[in-house]
C-alpha cells in the first residue's frame, strides 16, 4: 500500500496545473465558453502536447500508456479549474471504447488521431425514458448486409455538438429494457442522417440533441447482440474520472470559501472566527477529503475484473462523493454569502459543475437503490 | 501509487485470522457478537493470550515488548480483531499509559510497569478527566504537593472506565498552580490501593456500569512515580490524546456491526417479510457501508502516509477519523436497536455485572440492542468530543 506518485506521476500532474494555472483563469475560461465551441481549440492543441490526449493509449499505438492513477490525476486538475474542453466524452470514455470494443484495425486508424487532438468522440447513450438506465434503449440498430442502420434520438450528448464521431448505444433485439440485444455502434457525426441541435449545459459546457436517421454506421464497437457490458465497463472507468473531477472542484470551492472566511470582515472581524462557520467548515473538509478517499479507491476499482465488483464499487464512488460534492457545493454558496450568488464570482460555478457531475451516468440516490438492491457492500454474517 | 496490500500482509491476516479462530474461547466471541462488553476476566484471559504470541502491544516497539509491526501490519491485526469480534489489547495500559511511558519514563519505570502492562497483570485505568475539566481538561484542579519523597495527591477525578477493575491509575495533577494552566500539570502513576482513593460507580443511561469516580483524599504517591519531568505533564498528555485519535476508526468494529445487523434484519419481520427486504431499510444499511468504505479507505491513507513521515504533523485526514469513525459507529447501533423493533425494549437488569438482563422475554438476537444504543452516544463525546475536533481541524488545517 503505498498513495506515493510516480516521479512521472508528478511530473503530469505538475504539468497540466502550470498549464491551466496560466491558461484557464476565471476571466479567460468566461472567454472560451463565449468562442464558437463553447471551448478552446488552442488548449486542446496543448492538451495534445501534454500527451492527455492520449493519456489512456498504450505507448505502442501512440499514446501516453497512463492508467487510472493518471487518468484520476488530470481529471483531478480538470475539476480544479472546471475545464471546458471535451477531454472526458473524448479521451476517458471515447478513449475507453477504443481500448476495450474497437478492432485493430480501428484503432490504428483513430487513437493517433484522437491522441493528436484531430478527432472528437461523444458518447451518445441517454434517451428520454431512460434516465440513468444504460441498458433502457429504444434507438434501433439493423442489419442491412454487411453494416447497420441507425433510427432514434439521443438527448444529452456531452459535447456531441462538436464532436467528429458519435458512440451510439442502440438496441438489436429485445425490448426496450433487456440487458440483452444492446450494440454500440460508430457514426459519423457528420452523416446526412445525424441532426444535431447544440446547446449550453448549466455548467457552461456543451451537449446536443441529436436524431439519427438511417445513418450507416462505420464500425461495431464490441459484441453488437451484448454490449452492455462494454458500456458498463466504460461507464464505471469515466465514473473513476468524474470521481476526480469532482475532487478538485470540491478542493477549488473549499479552498476559495476558507480564503474568503479569512478576509470578510463582519461585526468587526473575519467571518471566520466564528465558530458556527468554522465547524461547517471543518464539515466540508471531512466530505472532501473522504470524497478524495474514495476517488483512489474508485481509481484502484477501475480494473477490477469482476464486473459486479467494478458496477458496486463505483456505486460506492458515486454514493459517497454525490453526497459530498452537494453538501460542499451547497455549503460554499453558504459560507460566502450572497457574493457566491453572482454569476461573476467562481464559486457558483463550481457549485453548477459538482451539481452535473453528480448526476453524469446516475446520481448517489440511483447508486444507492443499485447497492441496496444488490445486497450492498459487506456480506452478512 | 499502489493502493493494494502486499502478499506478505495479505498472509500476515490470514496468520492473524487463523490464530484467532483457534485461541479465542466461544463464549467471549457469542458474547460480543451479541453487543455485549467482555468480562474482566475474558480480557485478561485473551490479553495473555496475545502476549504469549509476542502480539500484546500491536504498535510497540521490539524493545518494549512489542512485534516491531509496520503501520499496515497493526492495522490488520486490529481490523481482524474487531471483525472476529475479538477483544481488543487493554486500550489503558497499551494505547494511553504504556506508550507515554515508553516515549517519557525512566529505565526504572519501564522494567517496572511495562511487562505486568502486557501481560494484564495490572489493570489500569485513566484519571484525566474532573467535574470541572472535560473538554477543557487543562483546566484540571486535582492538586499534588511535593512533600519529602512524596507527592499528596487531592481532589476528584471522573468518567473513570473500568475504575472497579484497576490496579493502578495515571494522572494528571496540578503541581504548580500559579503557572499557565497547561503548565503547571504533571503526569503520575498510582497504586489504587493506597491509602485515601475511593471509588463511586457511576451508572450510565442504559444501566451499566462502566465509568467512575475517583475521589483522592491525602493520597500519597512516591515521587519515584512521576512520568517525564515536574510540570511537564501536558506533553505526555498531548502525546497520549494524539495516539488516542488514531485508533477510533474501527472500521472492522462497524464492519462487524453491519454484518450482524443484516443477520437480525433477516430475523426481524417487517410487513409480513424479513426487514432486510424493505428498500427503505436496505438504502439506509446501505448509506452506513459507504460511508464506511470511504472511511477505510481514509485509514489507508493516514497509515500510508504516516508511516512515510519524518515530521510528527498528522495528515488532515487523521481529524476525519474520530468524528466519522464515532458517527458510523453510532448510525450503526442505532439501525440495529430499530431493526430488533420492539423486542428491543427489554431492559438490561441493573444487579447482574455487566447490566443484561438473562431472562427469556426477547429473542435471543434483539437482546440488549438498545442498551448498546444509549451508551454509544458517548463516543461522539469522549476522547475530545466531536465538536472539539471540529474547533482542531478549524485551527491546525484551515487557519481559521
Amino acid at each position: 500500500m503505498d498513495f506515493d506518485l510516480t516521479e512521472e506521476q508528478r511530473l503530469l500532474q505538475d504539468s497540466v496545473a502550470r498549464l491551466l494555472g496560466d491558461k484557464y483563469g476565471f476571466e479567460q475560461r468566461k472567454g472560451y465558453m463565449k468562442s464558437p465551441d463553447g471551448w478552446s481549440r488552442e488548449i486542446w492543441a496543448q492538451f495534445a502536447e501534454l500527451g492527455l490526449l492520449g493519456l489512456p493509449f498504450g505507448e505502442d499505438e501512440g499514446g501516453f500508456g497512463g492508467g487510472p492513477v493518471e487518468t484520476l490525476l488530470v481529471a483531478e486538475q480538470i475539476g480544479r479549474f472546471i475545464t471546458l474542453e471535451p477531454w472526458l466524452s473524448t479521451v476517458v470514455i471515447g478513449g475507453g471504447f477504443l481500448r476495450h470494443g474497437a478492432s485493430q484495425e480501428l484503432r490504428n486508424e483513430l487513437v493517433p488521431q484522437v491522441a493528436a487532438g484531430e478527432m472528437l468522440l461523444a458518447f451518445a447513450q441517454v434517451e428520454r425514458q431512460s434516465r440513468y438506465d444504460l441498458f433502457d434503449v429504444t434507438t434501433t440498430a439493423k442489419k442491412d448486409g454487411s453494416s447497420w442502420v441507425i433510427n432514434g434520438r439521443k438527448g444529452y450528448v456531452v459535447h456531441g455538438d462538436s464532436a467528429d464521431r458519435l458512440i451510439v448505444t442502440a438496441r438489436v433485439a429485445g425490448g426496450q429494457r433487456d440487458l440483452k440485444g444492446i450494440g454500440v455502434f460508430l457514426v459519423d457525426a457528420k452523416d446526412p442522417g445525424v441532426q444535431r441541435r447544440g446547446y449550453r449545459t448549466v455548467d457552461g459546457q456543451r451537449a446536443a440533441e441529436i436524431e439519427l436517421s438511417n445513418v450507416r454506421a462505420l464500425a461495431v464497437l464490441g459484441n453488437p447482440e451484448d454490449g452492455l457490458p462494454l458500456v458498463d465497463q466504460v461507464v464505471d472507468e469515466s465514473i473513476a474520472a468524474l470521481a476526480g473531477e469532482a475532487v478538485g472542484a470540491m478542493q477549488a470551492a473549499h479552498d476559495m470559501t476558507i480564503d474568503y472566511m479569512k478576509t470578510r470582515q463582519q461585526f468587526g472581524r473575519p467571518i471566520g472566527s466564528f465558530q458556527a462557520l468554522q465547524h461547517r467548515a471543518a464539515d466540508m473538509l471531512v466530505a472532501l477529503e473522504q470524497s478524495r478517499s474514495m476517488s483512489y479507491f474508485a481509481a484502484m476499482s477501475a480494473a477490477e475484473r469482476n464486473p459486479l465488483e467494478r458496477r458496486k464499487a463505483m456505486a460506492s464512488v458515486k454514493v459517497q462523493i454525490g453526497r459530498s460534492a452537494r453538501f460542499v457545493g451547497q455549503q460554499s454558496i453558504q459560507l460566502h454569502g450572497g457574493i457566491a450568488m453572482t454569476i461573476e464570482y467562481a464559486c457558483g460555478h463550481y457549485f453548477k459543475r459538482l451539481t452535473v457531475n453528480d448526476s453524469m451516468f446516475g446520481d448517489a440516490d440511483h447508486y444507492v437503490r443499485y447497492l441496496a438492491e444488490t445486497g450492498g457492500l459487506v456480506a452478512a454474517a | 501509487m499502489d493502493l493494494r496490500f502486499t502478499d506478505e500482509e495479505i498472509a500476515f491476516r490470514q496468520e492473524v485470522r487463523d490464530f484467532i479462530a483457534k485461541e479465542l474461547p466461544a463464549e467471549t466471541r457469542e458474547r460480543m457478537v451479541a453487543g455485549r462488553s467482555p468480562t474482566k476476566q475474558q480480557v485478561v484471559d485473551w490479553q495473555r493470550k496475545l502476549n504469549a504470541r509476542g502480539w500484546a502491544a500491536p504498535e510497540w516497539p521490539k524493545e518494549a515488548g512489542g512485534p516491531g509491526w509496520t503501520l499496515a501490519q497493526r492495522y490488520i491485526f486490529r481490523e481482524e480483531l474487531q471483525q472476529a469480534p475479538a477483544p481488543s489489547p487493554l486500550g489503558f495500559n497499551i494505547n494511553m499509559c504504556g506508550p507515554v511511558i515508553i516515549e517519557f519514563g525512566t529505565e526504572e519505570q519501564k522494567q517496572k510497569y511495562l511487562p505486568r502492562m502486557l501481560n494484564l497483570d495490572d489493570w489500569w485505568c485513566q484519571g484525566f478527566s474532573e467535574p470541572g475539566a472535560g473538554s477543557d481538561l487543562a483546566g484540571l484542579k486535582t492538586r499534588a504537593v511535593r512533600e519529602g519523597d512524596h507527592y499528596v495527591v487531592n481532589g476528584q477525578k471522573t468518567w473513570t472506565t473500568l475504575a472497579q477493575h484497576a490496579d493502578w491509575i495515571f494522572l494528571l495533577v496540578r503541581t504548580d498552580p500559579n503557572a499557565k494552566k497547561q503548565e503547571g500539570i504533571s503526569f503520575l502513576l498510582c497504586d489504587m490501593k493506597t491509602p485515601g482513593i475511593t471509588v463511586r460507580p457511576i451508572i450510565t443511561i442504559e444501566g451499566g456500569h462502566e465509568v467512575n469516580e475517583v475521589f483522592f483524599d491525602d493520597v500519597k504517591v512516591p515521587a519515584e512515580n512521576l512520568v517525564g519531568e515536574e510540570n511537564r505533564g501536558w506533553d505526555c498528555a498531548k502525546f497520549l490524546l494524539g495516539n488516542e485519535r488514531f485508533g477510533q476508526a474501527r472500521v472492522g468494529a462497524s464492519r462487524e456491526r453491519i454484518r450482524r445487523l443484516k443477520v437480525i434484519a433477516q430475523e426481524s419481520m417487517d410487513g409480513g417479510r424479513p426487514l432486510m427486504e424493505d428498500p427503505d431499510f436496505r438504502r439506509k444499511v446501505t448509506e452506513i457501508e459507504v460511508e464506511l468504505k470511504a472511511l477505510e479507505m481514509t485509514v489507508m491513507r493516514v497509515i500510508a502516509t504516516e508511516s512515510k513521515r519524518k515530521d510528527k504533523k498528522p495528515d488532515p485526514a487523521t481529524s476525519v477519523l474520530k468524528i466519522k469513525g464515532t458517527e458510523i459507529q453510532q448510525m450503526c447501533s442505532e439501525l440495529l436497536m430499530k431493526a430488533a423493533g420492539p423486542y428491543a425494549w427489554a431492559d438490561g437488569d441493573p444487579d447482574e455485572e455487566d447490566g443484561s438482563n438473562d431472562v427469556d422475554v426477547a429473542p435471543d438476537w434483539a437482546f440488549g440492542l438498545a442498551g448498546v444504543y444509549f451508551n454509544w452516544r458517548k463516543q461522539s463525546i469522549y476522547g475530545g468530543s466531536n465538536e472539539i475536533q471540529r474547533n482542531i481541524m478549524a485551527k491546525a488545517f484551515l487557519g481559521l
